[in-house]
């Protein structure tokens, strides 16, 4: 009899773990799966844009005059350099490298081998090294977009001439500055030191992410201790009744909200009623903290509650008053909770673009913001920026912009796993 | 402690904010226009000791009435636009304390596209409003019915039939076009360009209406898509039985992928929308804040630079970013304005 028990069982335990195994391998499936699209897309992204990080190079030698910066004292006249047709210096120069081109056509089309940027470059350049006046010297300027990209190979270069950026006669010149040596590819520096430009070439991320991180700043600032107090009181002091729930239901709902309503509040809340600058981190970071607040409080409350009420009981029972339980004793123990709860809220924030859309972060903006009060934009916004743009160069400056913002949430994510490592060792 | 510090200095931040002098100009509008206007801005914010304007892509719609909310540093100084100001707008303007001064700072062409690997769709306008039209007359001077057109194919005979022509030999292909959202001054133009005289050109304005005949057909045949025109030249790409409607420059930087559909027989191209030959020709416009002129540093010299020679002309620096330059007394007419920014009245 008893046997006979014992092989059923047997039976049925093979059955269970066969299940159990189907499980295993389930899972393990569906991870890989999510994994192998996240790499796809990553991967995809990555082969797009990280050819952004070099940037086509033409070395010319120019002279530029004392007079075009100096004057007769031998002093910088900023009336002078004004006057002066900088471009047409570059321009210059890089006739001489090509005197067959002759003509008004020719003329304009070796022009566009180089950056319409250059000038300001060469510019930038000798005003900070005035000792390179009126010597003939050796620079490296940028080359056009539409040159970089052909030299990348992004150009397909079999349809008809007419339907291309770049004539026959410029590709050919481009190729003999590649033989000569004098177009080569350079780390592109600009891209992680100047903010946006309408010159693919002169283009950079760093204002874009100035201003994710004043926004994100006062997101933090705001958020954060807004919603400990709320999630403290929730738990701790609010009586239950119509009201707790109706306040709870609220908070729930405004979790789920979209994220463009809180951009429209935003636009009549702080620009319309309190006259707030338009396009400012600030308004956008009061927008996106209102956005992350319900998540955090919900995250807050959960981690509280997951504190053992015997430590809560200990505290009061031996003369805490409430606030010294609440704040003493169980916020720090629900702290690696909170803290979770925060990153995600506001890793959620950093990718958002909808709601800045309607307080004027979505702008063309050349000066990084120095001020929380500056027009800005941010990551995500910069990425749409580039995305729309006519221009092909940008495509791989949005990809590669992607790439950041990624490695950017990630060192977020890191920080926050180091913070939740430290205050779990202290308790 | 050190917390309520920070928040205490935010919140007076806050209230303090609307003090703030404003040292840059505030640009929004158009999208079609946002890619000359950001070039000028730029170079303007190099070449001067002025700081870069601020340009915001907001459709012309949305960018007039950001512009016409009001006087004061908080209210943008120009607006940019693919169509005029309405009437309506301007009335809103001014009851705002808000004056203002016009000025037309190029040409554009509205492209009607599709992918190079599929033929050119050389048709009239007449084609483009059966094709999109939300109602028709039924052939032979009928009562309005719902547009019964279903394919290209299926246009090109109700046009035949309607107006007693031969016909193209349109293919057989869905019709499926996407145009811009209605915020768009891009949208706009197509239905006073393409619609509204594709109907006068067909004999059928009388019997839709002034209204009827700006009105897309929603069967999915027109298909919005954002303000996006990047994303309509992939799906165009993507798709070769899609057409697109877009503007000029987006046409002038993608050749290689796509190409523009002969309108009335008319090629898309830099001359045919200068002699306005080309149907979908239409001016673009800037509108500046005239009681801002004083307040804000640089605005007049920012309108200097954009109605200049350099920026404007044949050989500016706009042209290759595929703004048609205007005439030359067009020209001379919008540089003049630049003198006393007169007002506009309409």
């Amino acid at each position: 009899m008893r046997q006979h028990y014992t092989a059923i069982i047997a039976k049925s335990l093979q059955a269970r773990h066969r299940r159990e195994r189907g499980l295993k391998y389930l899972g393990l499936i569906s991870i890989l799966f999510g994994f192998a699209f996240l790499l796809i897309l990553l991967g995809n992204i990555a082969s797009n844009g990280l050819s952004a990080l070099w940037q086509s190079h033409i070395q010319l030698e120019v002279t530029v005059p004392a007079d075009a910066v100096l004057d007769e004292h031998g002093a910088i006249s900023e009336d002078m350099v004004f006057e002066t047709n900088w471009n047409g210096i570059v321009q210059k120069s890089l006739r001489t490298e090509f005197p067959d081109a002759k003509g008004m056509r020719a003329r304009r089309a070796v022009g566009k081998l180089v950056s319409a940027n250059a000038g300001f470059w060469l510019k930038e350049k000798i005003l900070a090294n005035p000792e390179l006046l009126d010597s003939p010297q050796k620079f490296w300027f940028k080359t056009s977009d539409e040159v970089d990209q052909y030299i990348k190979g992004h150009m397909d270069i079999s349809v008809p001439e007419s339907d291309r950026r770049l004539s026959d006669q410029q590709l050919a010149w481009a190729d003999t500055l590649v033989e000569q040596g004098l177009l080569e590819r350079h780390f592109n520096t600009t891209f992680f030191t100047q903010a946006d430009s309408r010159e693919p070439e002169s283009a950079g991320i760093l204002g874009a992410v100035v201003g994710s991180a004043m926004a994100m700043l006062v997101t933090l600032v705001l958020a954060l201790p807004l919603a400990v107090m709320s999630a403290i009181y929730l738990e701790y002091f609010a009586k239950p009744g119509r009201m707790t729930d109706f306040i709870e239901v609220n908070i729930n709902n405004l979790a789920a909200v979209p994220s463009i309503v809180f951009g429209l509040l935003g636009l009549t809340v702080f620009l319309n009623f309190f006259n707030m600058p338009r396009s400012a981190p600030l308004v956008g970071g009061m927008v996106l903290s209102l956005m992350t607040l319900p998540t955090i409080i919900i995250a807050a409350r959960a981690s509280i509650r997951a504190v053992p009420p015997s430590i809560r009981d200990a505290a009061l029972g031996l003369g805490a008053s409430k606030m010294q339980a609440a704040l003493d004793h169980v916020l720090p123990m629900a702290m690696p909770g909170i803290l979770t709860g925060t990153i995600i809220g506001m890793a959620q924030a950093l990718g958002e673009s909808a709601p800045l859309l309607m307080i004027g972060m979505v702008a063309f903006v050349v000066d990084v913001p120095a001020a929380i009060t500056d027009p800005a934009t941010a990551l995500p916004v910069q990425i749409y920026i580039w995305s729309d743009s006519a221009e092909r160069a940008f495509y791989e400056k949005a990809s590669l912009a992607i790439l950041f913002l990624v490695a950017f949430l990630i060192l977020m994510n890191m920080a926050a796993v180091l913070l939740r490592r430290r205050f779990e060792r202290h308790h | 402690m050190k917390k309520s510090f920070v928040i205490g200095a935010l919140i007076a931040t806050v209230f303090s904010s609307s003090a703030f002098a404003r040292e840059q100009i505030k640009v929004v509008g158009s999208s079609t226009v946002y890619p000359f206007s950001t070039i000028v801005a730029e170079r303007f914010g190099k070449n001067t000791k002025f700081k870069t304007p601020v340009i915001e892509s907001t459709g012309s719609g949305g960018g007039i009435k950001l512009f016409c909310a009001g006087v004061g540093l908080q209210h943008p100084d120009v607006a940019n636009a693919s169509r005029r100001i309405k009437a309506k707008e301007l009335a809103s303007c001014t009851n705002n304390g808000v004056t203002v001064t016009e000025f037309i700072v190029g040409n554009d062409g509205l492209a009607f596209a599709n992918s190079k690997q599929t033929a050119q769709m050389n048709v009239s306008i007449a084609h483009f409003a059966a094709a999109l039209a939300a109602e028709l007359p039924a052939n032979n001077g009928g009562a309005l019915i719902a547009n019964p057109n279903q394919t290209w194919a299926d246009v090109d005979a109700y046009v035949a039939e309607y107006t007693g022509e031969e016909p193209l030999g349109l293919p057989s292909t869905k019709i499926r076009v996407l145009v811009p959202p209605p915020t768009s001054g891009t949208r706009d133009a197509m239905g006073a360009l393409f619609m509204k005289n594709g109907h006068k050109k067909l004999g059928t304005y009388e019997a839709v209406g002034k209204k009827g005949s700006e009105r897309l057909r929603e069967d999915g045949a027109a298909i919005e898509v954002g303000e996006n025109d990047n994303l309509i030249v992939e799906k165009l790409v993507a798709d070769p039985d899609l057409m697109g409607v877009f503007g000029f420059s987006f046409f002038d930087q993608n050749r290689d992928k796509v190409h523009a559909s002969a309108l009335d027989g008319i090629e898309l191209t830099f001359d045919t929308i200068a002699e306005y030959d080309y149907p979908g020709a239409r001016p673009l416009y800037a509108y500046v804040k005239r009681e801002h002129l004083e307040v804000i540093p640089g605005l007049q010299k920012f309108f200097k630079e954009f109605i200049s020679e350099r920026a404007l002309g044949i050989d500016g620096y706009l042209f290759p970013a595929g703004l048609v330059p205007l005439s030359e007394d067009d020209f001379a007419e919008q540089s003049a304005k630049t003198r006393k920014f007169p007002a506009l009245s309409m």
